[in-house]
Order: structure tokens, then C-alpha cells, then sequence
């Protein structure tokens, strides 16, 4: 089970790192599915088999295919060139900050003492478990994302709509 | 043998250092969108590390939640990259210093 957490982690961080240091946006989108389905792969491994189905649909499946439509709409076929920095030795700076930030919060977040974990709880992360609190504990955020879903499509419909002459 | 959480966490912040570096680094409007949607996935993998740990279902409710608010930032995020492309015939940030001339 940690071998396969290991591997998958490996593909995540791998794929991570390529899609920020990828020269084309199109790569970079390809790049990013992958690192989804790796996610997807270990979220299978902490017992959310739903939360994994959810988001290759939605994460793979709709968001990425809504980012490789807008890039072959925009049709951008050259890679980005360089423009100058304002200041010097600005990505490498911050790419240094970046990783001491990342290995301070690393060993933060590793040393902590936590509560004791709980046993095994059936069914823990199945669609019924899921449905039965979305519905009780969770129903105002539910009623209230499908308010903020129809508030991002009229939103989105209105920005990118064509303006007629 | 289940996969300890501090696995978990690290896996996650490194992730999220990367889509940090990719929003600060890149120039192109489409790729810093996508290391936000790194970032995002970053954290909701902190989530089911800590829905698993303590077997509560509300980590992973959370984590329903931020996937759909992910999912209307794209949508209305990619929205405007297509309208300031369609004004500016640009999708670097660079370019976009003024607001109207």
C-alpha cells in the first residue's frame, strides 16, 4: 500500500514540476491531467472512492477539457518568450523562497502532535456515507453552490460573450 | 498498513510550493490559472489525508465543496482570459499593465 502511495506520489510531483516548467500552455494542460489522475490514484488509497470518481470527472474531465478548448481557441502555437525581469535573479529567488517555505511547513506539519487516529469505519468513504451527510449536515452549502453555479455561468456567458456591433 | 498522514501533508504542501512558484514564475495568464487549480488540488488532498486519519466523512464534504468552487473560478477565470485576448490580442501578464487608453 506505501509502495503504491510512493509511486503515485512520485508521478504527482513529477508531472507537478512539469507543468511550471513547461514552455507551451498546451503541455502544460497534458501535464496537469496527469497529475490529476495520480491525485485521483491516492485519494482510491484513503478509502474516498467517491471524492476520486468526482474528480477525475470533474477536475480531468471538465475542468482541463474547458482549459484545452480556451488554449486552442486562443490558438497559441509559440512558446512565451523571455521578458526581462525587473529585477535580477527574480525566478530563481523565487523559486529558493518557495522550497524553504515548503520545507519549513514540511517539518511543521510533520512534527505536530496530533489526536490519536480513530479504527476503521466501514464504508467510509462510499456514495451513501457521502449522500447521507451532504444532505443532512452539509444541505445549506449544497443549495448554496448551486447558487454559485448559476451565478459563474451567467457570469462566464456575459464576459466571453461576442459584442455585436 | 494504511499510508501515515504526514505522507499525506507533505505530498501537499510540496505541491502547493509548486503551484506557488508556477503563479510567480510564469508570464502566461492560461498556465498561472492552471497553478492555481495545482494549488487547489494540493489542498484538497490535505483533506481526504485528514478525513482518512480521523475516518470523518466531513473532510471529504469539504473537499465536494472546493472542487465545485474550483470549477466556477476556472469557468469564469478562463472567461475573462477570453476577453482580454479578444481585446488585448494578449494572454501574457506582462502586457496587461494598463487599465484604458
Amino acid at each position: 500500500m506505501q509502495i503504491l502511495f510512493f509511486i503515485l506520489a512520485a508521478v504527482a510531483l513529477i508531472s507537478g514540476v512539469l507543468v511550471v516548467f513547461q514552455t507551451h500552455p498546451l503541455r502544460s494542460a497534458l501535464w496537469l491531467i496527469v497529475n490529476f489522475f495520480a491525485v485521483a490514484g491516492i485519494y482510491l488509497l484513503a478509502q474516498a472512492e467517491f471524492i476520486a470518481a468526482i474528480q477525475v470527472i470533474v477536475y480531468a474531465g471538465a475542468i482541463m477539457v474547458l482549459f484545452l478548448f480556451v488554449i486552442m481557441l486562443l490558438n497559441l502555437r509559440q512558446p512565451e518568450a523571455q521578458p526581462a525581469m525587473p529585477f535580477f535573479g527574480q525566478k530563481l529567488g523565487g523559486i529558493i523562497l518557495a522550497g524553504f517555505t515548503a520545507v519549513i511547513l514540511v517539518y511543521g506539519f510533520t512534527q505536530a502532535k496530533l489526536p490519536p487516529a480513530r479504527e476503521m469505519a466501514p464504508g467510509l468513504g462510499n456514495t451513501e456515507s457521502i449522500a447521507r451527510s451532504l444532505f443532512t449536515d452539509y444541505l445549506l452549502p449544497f443549495e448554496v453552490t448551486s447558487v454559485l453555479l448559476l451565478v459563474a455561468i451567467v457570469g462566464a456567458v456575459v464576459l466571453a460573450k461576442t459584442r455585436l456591433k | 498498513m494504511a499510508v501515515p498522514l504526514s505522507y499525506y501533508l507533505a505530498l501537499s504542501i510540496t505541491l502547493f510550493a509548486l503551484g506557488a512558484v508556477g503563479v510567480i514564475i510564469r508570464r502566461n495568464a492560461l498556465v498561472v490559472l492552471m497553478c492555481i487549480e495545482m494549488m487547489l488540488n494540493s489542498v484538497n488532498l490535505a483533506f481526504i489525508g485528514f478525513a482518512d486519519y480521523y475516518k470523518a466523512v466531513d473532510g471529504q464534504m469539504f473537499v465536494f465543496f472546493v472542487l465545485t468552487v474550483a470549477a466556477a473560478e476556472v469557468a469564469v477565470g478562463l472567461a475573462l482570459v477570453v476577453a482580454i485576448f479578444r481585446n488585448r490580442a494578449t494572454v501574457y501578464v506582462d502586457d496587461l499593465n494598463i487599465l484604458k487608453w
